[in-house]
């Protein structure tokens, strides 16, 4: 009894040790091993050969891997950037209207995000098919996800349905908690709806919409199971990209080390760019 | 602390700085030299046997042969593990390099499979086997090609038997009686079918391409009529000694492209699914469909006696193959009993149990009690093929990569964003690579 609370200060250890062995076993451990394989030329059966870094130099040479990861970043509009700007007008009309039945809608928007993405695939790959929904609206018969010009898109719009809701949410919370005050005062400034949409709404909103581009572009960057399922990366190799290029190295060509080297060249991107997003957001 | 946790790190380096697959033996496995056959002398055995037998027929026909196994050999007890093809495939690798690995299991033709594992010594051949129970008289040698690689897992087609397979399949064309009385008797009536279908203002071949795959087996339909049957063989499991810059395949690419022309496909076949489009065939919605005899209880459902199946006319080679073959585990306690459980579900008396459960019987098919209707037009197609030897393998087996060279080269050429010289480059490249080394 003769130290104070808490000490001595190593006990603080021993409290994180069982969180810290479950995300060591499960997280840390799978990365190392993942960073240990890239480094092999492994069929996933045989003895490995160690390669050091030559999978890494195939991912930079690869033209295919190269497009799949320049689809990936066109996928980060359709992913982040529309439901960005889309859940940013939807959130305000939705917030200012004070609607009847918001929750109602509220649900609604979000719906996509708790629907199974294998079921949203499925659901979509009829909505563009030749004789589908889509084209019934349209008129004609184009094949959408068979289209050289409009796969990538036609994906690209499914990850924005999906994403919409999400974003539109965490900004609905974001403008809750806006100080009725700051309104007022902007209005006896004389500001209109736009005006006060900048100079209120959106510095308020500043880090739900930090949290928001986090998440989607991680959701654009790992797309996998839409992909798989609407087009196998066709038509041709147009749609494909870097997580369905982990799997199919993986499990279908037996490439076990070049797979992991995409996957954490992949990782490595998606940390790169949370980190950017997250510095401009707390520094602005 | 710090110091702790660098410890730690590095322990956990050392423990992962094993070089992957080092638990695994290197190498072909070793054949046995002597083989028994009498299976009730073996001794109490129990049998681990991982098959995909999980659909309707499939499991009716499994669930028998093993109770006719257990009650001729009850020494012998079947322990039985079934699983989708999707989950077979995925964990087969590991089970298979595994200590508690299963003794008999049902693997893939293909190289990223049985290949693969071959390679990796964890299959035995089974030629000492095939002598001993005769099973080159049951299965014709077009059939066995299927499961033949060398010892060192490279050359496909040839070589060592390490698979028998149970039922077999064929890609032929079904075509809708009421619109085509008289099925087409040569090649040139077949595309004379297909132009009247188009001035009919029907859709002359449903065909639905988004999966990348289906076309895989139209290409094969054609590519039979123009180029060798030995050709197509070397091309597909990727041997040596072929080409695919040549004239006939150059004219089996403007063939295909030709068709697109003239409106012979559906309007958006790229962007429509395998199943969408066989779907439409069966509401009675186009006029040919070429598919293989998977679908022949689905399309008997929707069409009933308005269906029929036929080989593609001319006495060309057709593209075909085999279910998944059963394979012995280097790991199998006793490969004897192995080898008479795998004996027992090919032999003659399995086949017929395979017909009574609704399945393609790969053996003595034309000699079954055959089914009336489609069923029976597939039995007559399939013994047609097997027994002329015309059976061509499936084109994606040639390299592990070609399943995606040709699927992608397809829906280019399809869609007109490579010349079908384009499209034979890129098909040559993939195969020289491979073939080549």
């Amino acid at each position: 009894m003769s130290s104070p609370p808490g000490e001595p200060r190593r006990i603080g250890y021993l409290y994180i040790l069982p969180a810290f062995l479950v995300y060591g076993a499960f997280l840390l451990y799978p990365l190392i091993r993942a960073v240990h394989l890239s480094l092999f030329q492994w069929d996933g059966i045989t003895l490995g050969k160690f390669v050091g870094l030559s999978n890494y130099l195939d991912v930079v040479r690869d033209a295919g891997l190269r497009a799949a990861f320049g689809h990936a970043l066109v996928l980060i509009v359709f992913y982040s950037v529309l439901p960005v700007v889309i859940g940013l007008a939807l959130a305000t009309v939705l917030h200012r209207a004070r609607v009847r039945g918001l929750g109602f809608f509220r649900t609604i928007v979000f719906l996509p995000q708790v629907v199974a993405m294998v079921v949203v695939a499925v659901a979509w790959r009829n909505i563009y098919s030749p004789d589908g929904p889509l084209n019934d609206v349209l008129g004609g018969s184009r094949g959408w996800l068979g289209d050289y010009t409009f796969a990538l898109p036609a994906v690209g719009v499914i990850g924005t349905w999906i994403e919409t809701g999400l974003v539109t949410v965490l900004l609905l919370a974001g403008m809750a908690r806006i100080p009725s005050e700051r309104y007022e005062a902007a209005r006896l400034d004389g500001a209109g709806p736009v005006a006060e949409f900048f100079a209120v709404v959106l510095p308020a909103v500043r880090g739900e919409i930090a949290v928001a581009v986090t998440l989607t572009v991680i959701a654009a960057l790992r797309t996998f199971d839409l992909v798989y399922v609407t087009t196998s990366g066709g038509p041709g190799t147009s749609t494909s990209v870097p997580s369905y290029e982990v799997y199919h190295r993986a499990f279908e060509l037996g490439q076990v080390g070049s797979a992991a080297a995409v996957g954490v060249c992949l990782t490595a991107l998606i940390f790169l760019i949370t980190l950017g997003v997250n510095r401009i957001a707390e520094r602005a | 602390m710090k110091k702790t946790i660098i410890a730690a790190v590095a322990l956990a380096l050392t423990a992962t700085a094993c070089t992957p697959g080092s638990g695994s033996p290197s190498g072909g496995a070793t054949a046995p030299t002597t083989v028994k056959t009498d299976a009730a002398a073996l001794g109490q055995v129990e049998l681990t046997v991982w098959d995909q037998e999980v659909r309707g027929g499939q499991a009716a026909q499994m669930a028998e042969q093993i109770k006719g196994f257990e009650a001729k050999y009850p020494n012998i007890k079947i322990k039985r593990v079934s699983r989708s093809f999707d989950d077979l495939k995925t964990t087969l690798r590991l089970a298979l390099s595994g200590n508690d690995a299963p003794d008999v299991v049902q693997a893939n033709n293909g190289r990223s499979d049985m290949g693969e594992f071959v390679k990796a010594g964890q299959l035995l051949p089974l030629d000492k086997w095939a002598e001993a129970y005769k099973w080159g008289d049951r299965y014709p040698a077009s059939v066995l090609q299927y499961s033949r690689y060398s010892a060192d897992g490279k050359t496909f087609g040839e070589g060592n038997l390490y698979g028998l397979p149970q039922v077999g399949e064929v890609v032929g064309l079904y075509y809708n009686k009421t619109k085509v009385p008289t099925p087409p008797a040569s090649w040139a009536e077949f595309e004379a079918a297909l132009a009247k279908a188009k001035a009919a203002g029907d859709v002359p071949l449903q065909f639905g391409n988004l999966d990348k795959w289906p076309a895989i087996h139209v290409f094969g339909t054609v590519q039979d009529q123009f180029v060798p049957a030995d050709q197509i063989t070397k091309l597909a499991f990727g041997r040596p000694g072929a080409s695919w810059k040549t004239p006939e395949n150059q004219q089996a690419a403007e063939t295909l492209v030709s068709w697109v022309d003239k409106g012979y496909f559906n309007n958006g076949f790229n962007g429509q699914g395998y199943d969408p489009a066989w779907q439409d065939f069966g509401k009675g919605k186009g006029t040919f469909l070429i598919a293989g005899t998977w679908l022949q209880a689905d399309l008997q459902k929707a069409l009933g006696d308005k269906v029929g199946f036929m080989l593609p006319p001319g006495g060309k080679p057709v593209t075909g193959g085999t279910g998944l073959p059963f394979a012995i585990t280097n790991k199998a306690k006793n490969p004897d009993a192995a080898a008479a459980y795998i004996n027992y579900i090919t032999s003659p008396d399995a086949m017929k149990v395979l017909t009574s459960t609704g399945n393609l019987p790969i053996a003595d098919t034309a000699t079954q009690q055959a089914p009336a209707g489609l069923a029976g037009d597939i039995f007559k197609s399939f013994g047609t093929a097997v027994s002329t030897g015309a059976l061509a393998p499936y084109l994606d087996y040639a390299t592990p990569t070609m399943y995606d060279t040709l699927g992608a080269s397809l829906q280019d050429l399809l869609a007109k964003r490579a010349t079908p010289a384009q499209f034979l480059d890129k098909l040559e490249a993939d195969y020289s690579k491979f073939a080549g080394k």
